[in-house]
């Protein structure tokens, strides 16, 4: 999107061409930064096993971030991401043979038809989420907060309290496994992302995503079908944050109750940190990779250096205001130039 | 701010804070001015001169560079060659805030209205006027609102919601709102795109009435009569230039084309002066039929038929419910009662791509509504089409194939179709409104003021366009509160007053007294 930005002027002058750019810019700056610091920091930093190390610890929140990217460029929000992650990680429990000391009534069912099961609780969340923000008509800001309750709700029910540990092969072989020594969770994120650029880059949903972001009442005028567009973005996002709750369980090893909670916070930071503009229409599944790394890098880079673990949690606070701050004023640069053209 | 604001500002036009200086000092002086977007020049080293108290009339073809010379004078461009003066003092404006410090207000050719705030808050928008305790005077902005709004002929609550009005009133609550604002030079670019001539003529009698105030007044419009019958003094602009400035007396409609395009225009002036004898077609087969449609208090009983190969003119003034009839026909609105008929099918429209789906086309008045400013000119054309010409990947090819084609044969300027849209003059953004729907034929066109805001030039391309489409056997219906607009498309008139339709023309000679007064 924002590479047809730059082609656009005749003859960008590079001021006017890296404006234009902050927001890739801006994000991927503040990567290399980190990068720089932390590797001069800790020597145990930059090493192959550390970056394999970042890419696990981000998986869980980037595929979460891979849905939500097409809520927001939709200029929308999905808060119930990380509840629907837990649910869905819940289900797929639920309907597995858990050991005799786990106190659950669960209903023990074959792998894969718990996998079906989990998906499609997913599924159907994600669309009482599109059917509230489209057909009813409520914010999704508001709807995904009450689904995030519903979510909890469901967790609660299921597990009382308790905490289960098995889940399907399948799902432990791909949230806990190794391929080659490569953890197959970072695997799975990487084929989410491939995945969601596709989508968003090639495809003709993908182009209605951004159009829709961009100018809503124009793609309404041009016959798109703006409520099919949000709704499908909104479902998207579901199951992305069910697969990354069944895949997280795996990788935590246990199911239980506010297991995710801390995910939404990572999962909105590193589509916004990478840039994506939070009024839809701009960005991308590049950005949000750009915006995950930042995060993965902070959170493994503080604990190389040995910083007191509460200042951690500032110092990722403030980085957060830091990337709303660029969005913001990259938005109000293009609200200006666009009161300049016509 | 309290110190500042703590007024209300004056209410009545004739209050003349700033008399013009006696001396012979042009109130503006605007001298070498060129300017260029990423190295394509938008204007060349002109001279303009606005004198205290006059109404300068301004013209030029779409992309002549008015409004970017406007936009430098009210500080939005800020980065330019050349000098400014007001009242023989050099100036360099950083922002549009010092324009208005220094006296200076514009009414931008798109509407910046806040669509969320009260039309009260709209009108002493940054100015709100403060009681003894700091905090917003509601009852004095409410009131001040209402009386200078009743100035201008407009009985609107000051209450109401600035989004939910019709187009027409809020341009002209816009307008209220840099009248009223105190300012010395008021730029006013193209005021009266979307009013209907009743309120074109009380606008103009304010005008006169700044203008004794001493006040200057830049008055950008496509519509030269008008032009020649509120100015003073006339520049016409041709291609980032400056060709003439004139005194408006001794000067007609035909000098004026021949100065902004040159010569070869002599099918242009006359096309729709006079009378105009309609060719309406009563056995051609009937694609759209629309029976007893009714919506909210919007309009009620709208029954008629839409021919193949006719035009059909729908004409009312302002807010008589014929912009609420042509969403209807998209499927944008649902009417409460009566239904459509398309291709003698009973159709239920439930939403645009339904009607899209079904055949239909429309271009709303607005182009914020239909175009994405920041996207390329190609991906703006293919919007609607997409669906045809991709299943499931994109095209991008082809679709910068399918919009160099409209772009080459609208005339549309620049002639690409990669430049990002909000780089376009507003005339050729139309354009591309309209090339949205002409690679696949709809079956009916619907078109809500298609020729607003275009020059003369681009406004007779329209017309051939939209003349050939319906040769081809389109059904079209253009719905304008515009009677020039109507008389020079329609082939049947239909007129509309208060949500009602009132009268036909069919098969008989019209002129534009005849069309004003059915309505
Ligand atoms: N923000 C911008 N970026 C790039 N080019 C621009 C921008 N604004 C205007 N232009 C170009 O400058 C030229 C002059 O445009 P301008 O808007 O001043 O025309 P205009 O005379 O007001 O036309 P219209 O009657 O269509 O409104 C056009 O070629 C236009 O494409
Ligand atoms: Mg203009």
């Amino acid at each position: 999107m924002t590479l047809q930005q730059s082609n656009a002027a005749a003859m960008p002058r590079t001021g006017v061409f890296l404006r234009s750019q902050m927001r890739n810019i801006a994000p991927f700056a503040t990567l290399i930064l980190l990068i720089v610091f932390f590797s001069f920091a800790s020597p145990s930093f930059a090493t192959i096993d550390n970056a394999a190390n970042i890419l696990t610890q981000i998986s869980v929140a980037g595929i979460m971030a891979v849905g939500l990217t097409f809520v927001i460029l939709c200029g929308e929000i999905d808060l119930s991401v990380a509840s629907v992650a837990n649910a869905t990680g819940i289900v797929v429990a639920f309907f597995t043979m858990q050991e005799a000391y786990v106190n659950i009534a669960n209903v023990p069912l074959p792998g894969w038809l718990a996998i079906v099961l989990a998906l499609a609780s997913c599924l159907a969340l994600g669309l009482v989420n599109a059917v509230g923000t489209t057909v009813v008509g409520i914010p999704s800001f508001i709807m995904t907060l009450a689904m995030m309750q519903i979510g909890a709700g469901i967790c609660a029910l299921l597990v009382r309290g308790q905490i289960a540990y098995a889940v399907p092969d399948l799902v432990n072989t791909l949230g806990a496994g190794r391929i080659y020594g490569f953890p197959t969770i970072g695997l799975v994120l990487i084929a989410f992302l491939v995945v969601g650029h596709v989508t968003l880059r090639y495809t003709r949903f993908g182009r209605y995503i951004f159009m829709v972001g961009g100018n809503r009442e124009a793609a309404e005028y041009s016959g798109v079908n703006v409520k099919v567009v949000l709704g499908a973005a909104l479902v998207i996002c579901a199951v992305c944050s069910g697969v990354a709750g069944m895949l997280g369980v795996a990788h935590f090893g246990s199911a239980q109750q506010n297991e995710f909670d801390g995910y939404l916070l990572d999962a909105i930071a590193a589509v916004v940190v990478g840039g994506t503009s939070l009024f839809g229409g701009r960005g991308g599944i590049g950005n949000t990779i750009v915006g995950l790394c930042v995060l993965g890098v902070l959170n493994n880079g503080l604990d190389h250096i040995q910083i007191d673990s509460f200042l951690k949690i500032l110092i990722r606070g403030l980085i957060l205001l830091a990337a709303l701050i660029v969005n913001v004023y990259v938005q109000n640069i293009r609200t200006v130039e666009r009161a300049q053209g016509g | 701010m309290r110190g500042l604001f703590s007024t209300v500002p004056p209410v009545t036009v004739m209050t003349s804070e700033n008399p013009a200086p006696a001396s012979d000092t042009p109130r503006l002086q605007m001298r070498g001015i060129s300017k260029s977007f990423g190295g394509v020049a938008a204007l060349r080293d002109v001279d303009f001169t606005l004198r205290a108290g006059e109404i300068h009339g301004l013209v030029g073809e779409n992309g002549a560079g008015k409004s970017t010379m406007m936009k430098i004078i009210a500080g939005v461009h800020t980065g330019y060659e050349g000098r400014m003066l007001i009242d023989g003092r050099e100036v360099h404006f950083r922002s549009a805030r010092d324009a208005l410090a220094a006296g200076i207000g514009m009414v931008h050719q798109e509407l910046s209205i806040m669509p969320d705030l009260t039309v009260a808050e709209n009108v002493y928008l940054g100015k709100q006027p403060v009681n003894a305790a700091g905090l917003v005077d509601w009852p004095a902005m409410t009131t001040g609102a209402r009386a200078q709004l009743k100035s201008l002929g407009i009985d609107v609550d000051p209450k109401t919601r600035m989004g939910d009005l019709p187009i027409g009133l809020q341009q002209l609550i816009e307008l209220a709102r840099v009248l009223f604002s105190g300012a010395r030079i008021i730029i006013l670019d193209e005021p009266t795109s979307a009013l209907s001539p009743p309120e074109v003529q009380l606008l103009f009698d304010v005008l006169k009435g700044v203008r004794a105030s001493g006040r200057s007044i830049v008055f950008i419009s496509h519509f030269l009569d008008d032009i020649l019958s509120i100015s003073d003094t006339v520049t016409v602009f041709r291609n980032g230039r400056l060709v003439v400035t004139h005194g408006v007396e001794g000067i007609d409609k035909g000098w004026l084309i021949d100065k902004m395009i040159g010569a070869g225009h002599e099918d242009l002036e006359e096309s729709y002066l006079g009378n105009i004898a309609l060719a309406s077609k009563p056995d051609a087969p009937v694609v759209l039929a629309a029976e007893g449609l009714t919506y909210g208090r919007a309009y009620a009983d709208i029954s008629f038929e839409a021919k193949a190969g006719e035009i059909l003119g729908i004409y009312g003034f302002m807010g008589c419910g014929q912009i609420e009839l042509a969403r209807t026909l998209f499927g944008k609105l649902r009417p409460d009662r009566g239904g459509l008929s398309i291709a003698g099918r009973r159709r239920r429209l439930r939403n645009t791509t339904q009607a899209r789906e079904a055949g239909i086309a429309f271009v709303p008045e607005n182009r914020r509504s239909m175009l994405f400013y920041e996207q390329p000119v190609y991906k703006n054309v293919s919007i609607s089409i997409l669906a045809r010409i991709s299943r499931l990947w994109l095209r991008p090819e082809k679709e910068r194939e399918i919009a160099r084609r409209h772009v080459e044969s609208l005339h549309i300027r620049p002639p690409r179709a990669d430049v990002a849209l909000g780089a376009l003059s507003g005339g050729n953004q139309q354009k591309v409104a309209l090339a949205k729907w002409l690679t696949h034929r709809p079956k009916v066109l619907v078109l809500s003021e298609p020729t607003r805001g275009m020059d003369v030039g681009a406004k007779d391309d329209v017309v051939k366009i939209v003349r050939a489409l319906a040769d081809e056997g389109l059904a079209v219906v253009v719905v304008s509160a515009e009677p020039e607009t109507v008389l020079s498309l329609a082939d049947r008139v239909l007129v509309m007053k208060k949500g009602r339709i009132v009268h036909e023309f069919a098969n008989e000679t019209i002129s534009k007294d005849r069309l004003l007064a059915a309505a």
